[in-house]
């Protein structure tokens, strides 16, 4: 167990210095000058080579990587280039919203998906499992960004039940709030439990032909039972490692939803950091995503463990 | 020595017998091969020309002179959906290409190696998995230019690891077997057995995992096209076209009503066909435990 731990908590710490240099490198070969783009066209080359030195960009490569990680590590990510405030502030006023959109998209997708598995694992190949699968075929096929587009124009435009883009704030209220993130969280979930589904009923279809269920429903235990104590928790690793990959999807896909409802989140301020030539705040911001998938993996791998004993005794 | 083979030689005729009868099959073949036939007649013919604006025409319901529509510029939705496949179908199968062009030498490279080389390709795909794909791709296209071009390469990137890992998993189940080891004691090299016995057996594999990431890229086309970074106007392409819809949403609601049935019917044919396919080359007896 140990060993298996250690493992991969060093994978996801070399993955995350790799990553580092990655976003550092390809970020560092992008042509435009950062004090340049602060000072603005009409400054003299001594005032942009003094405001060079003094963001230290004339220090050699390895040097200037070196300040920036350390940087991270204490969460300082340097200061926004067009808005002249620290990059950690703008992230901390985004991820307000980014970060409970994805985890209530993650909650509905799984809410949804695990039961849509279930239901169609236990009637394979009748009526119920080709009509959801069926749905569930469609659903993946679906882009998430049309689908908002879909749902804005039934629930907004049409019914005027919901907002149908903007974010009044948490101040607003925690209603308003999440009234605003409905539609998108359903947006990005829907097509996320399409997958999610599809992936949980062959899982399960798989647990139930082992010997073992044959064994706990002749000993007399209930289908339904049989069913969510010994398929399900058997089913969880593939489960949960599409899990792990979706968050990183869903993250990503929030760059686009965001845009879509016009959502002041991480992804719309990095797409409009990338547009800007705002590079620290992109490389923050990517690095900050960067660490998450990474995390979220390592505690998906971790999970294995918990799920499945036999990874514990093994070494 | 007798070889001993637990694929059983399928002929043809046997193949084809199956694919007729398999429904996922059949409908995935129909559409995928409507989609294309539709972007293929493109070039000769379109109801109206994609290029000319007629401003008289603009924002018009689906009628008999115009199916789907017309935009903003009066232009013809269903003619420009005819031309926006090309460019669909260009991005992804390039993509497509690229991926299994990189991904699968180095994938069978990791099996027949092992050691350091795997353990190598194993973390560089950590390293790649751990970039939320799409985020990457807007952030390439964003930084080298928008584009169909650099589209396709931000796509094809994240194709490479999902073929190396494939073609990884598919040979490491292939090298132990008896045929492997006979042709070794043949004399023949990594290489060789890697392309004459290796490469043939994963094909299914391949051919599956292939239509998988040609319906991906085309998602993410349509994506990067939506946020402005795909193919760049005059040139038709789908998430452009739902960009441009999305403002006009309460006027023209077919404007990204079509465009968007248009990218899930192609997904959708592309998804069943490589189910289709799994189901019928790949018997059961193969996923051995």
């Amino acid at each position: 167990m140990t060993a298996y731990l250690l493992k991969r908590l060093t994978i996801a710490l070399v993955t995350l210095v790799l990553a580092s240099m990655v976003v550092f490198a390809v970020l560092e070969v992008i042509p435009g000058d950062p004090a340049r783009l602060m000072l603005g066209m009409n400054a003299s080359a001594d005032q942009v080579e003094l405001l060079r030195n003094q963001m230290g960009l004339n220090a050699p490569l390895a040097l200037r990587y070196l300040h920036w990680a350390a940087g991270l590590l204490s969460l300082d990510f340097g200061r926004s280039y067009t808005y002249s405030v620290p990059v950690i502030d703008l992230v901390r006023e985004r991820i307000i919203v980014s970060l409970p959109l994805a985890l209530i998209a993650l909650v509905l997708s799984t809410v949804i998906a695990i039961p849509v598995g279930l239901f169609s694992a236990s009637r394979r190949g009748r009526a119920g499992d080709t009509i959801a699968m069926g749905a569930a075929q469609f659903g993946v096929a679906v882009p998430n960004f049309w689908f908002a587009l879909m749902l804005i124009y039934l629930f907004a435009v049409w019914l005027r039940l919901v907002p149908a883009g903007g974010f009044p704030g948490w101040s607003a209220g925690v209603w308003p709030a999440l009234k605003s993130l409905l539609l998108p969280a359903i947006a990005l979930a829907l097509p996320q439990a399409a997958i999610l589904a599809r992936v949980a009923r062959s899982a399960l279809i798989e647990v139930l032909h082992e010997d073992y269920i044959r064994t706990a429903r002749a000993k007399g235990m209930p289908y339904r039972a049989v069913l969510w104590r010994h398929a399900l928790r058997n089913a969880m690793i593939p489960v949960l490692t599409i899990l792990g990959l979706q968050f990183a999807f869903l993250l990503a896909g929030t760059i686009i939803i965001e845009n879509v409802f016009y959502l002041p989140g991480l992804g719309r301020l990095v797409f409009q950091a990338i547009n800007q030539r705002d590079l620290i705040v992109v490389e923050g911001v990517v690095m900050l995503l960067v660490a998450a998938v990474i995390a979220v993996n390592l505690v998906v791998d971790l999970s294995y463990a918990i799920v499945d004993p036999r990874l514990r005794s093994r070494q | 020595m007798t070889l001993h083979f637990d694929i059983p030689e399928e002929t043809l005729a046997s193949i084809l017998a199956k694919a007729f009868t398999n429904r996922s099959f059949l409908t995935g073949f129909v559409i995928t091969a409507l989609v294309a036939a539709v972007a293929i007649v493109s070039y000769i013919w379109t109801p109206y020309d994609v290029t000319k604006l007629v401003i008289a025409d603009k924002t018009q319901g689906p009628s008999l002179a115009h199916w789907f529509g017309t935009d903003h510029f009066g232009r013809d939705i269903l003619s420009m959906i005819m031309v926006g496949a090309r460019n669909s179908i260009a991005v992804a199968l390039v993509a497509v290409g690229i991926g299994m062009g990189v991904g699968v030498p180095l994938g069978a490279f990791a099996a027949a190696r092992g050691g350091i080389a795997d353990e190598a390709l194993m973390r560089l795909n950590d390293l790649v998995f751990a970039f939320p794909a799409l985020l990457s791709a807007i952030m390439i296209t964003a930084i080298f230019g928008p584009g169909a071009i650099n589209a396709i390469i931000a796509i094809g990137i994240f194709n490479i690891p999902v073929f190396a890992r494939v073609a990884r998993a598919g040979a490491l189940a292939i090298w132990p077997r008896e045929f492997i080891l006979a042709a070794r004691a043949a004399g023949k090299g990594a290489t060789l057995i890697t392309i004459e016995h290796i490469l043939p057996n994963i094909a299914t594999l391949l051919l599956v995992q292939g239509t998988i990431q040609f319906a991906l890229g085309i998602l993410a086309e349509a994506g990067l096209s939506y946020v402005g970074l795909g193919a760049q106007p005059p040139m038709p392409s789908w998430g452009r076209m739902l960009f441009d819809a999305q403002t006009r949403m309460v006027v023209a609601p077919w404007m990204a009503l079509f465009p968007g049935m248009a990218i899930v019917v192609t997904v959708l044919g592309l998804n069943l066909l490589g189910d289709g396919i799994a189901d019928i080359l790949d018997p059961k007896s193969r996923r051995q435990r």
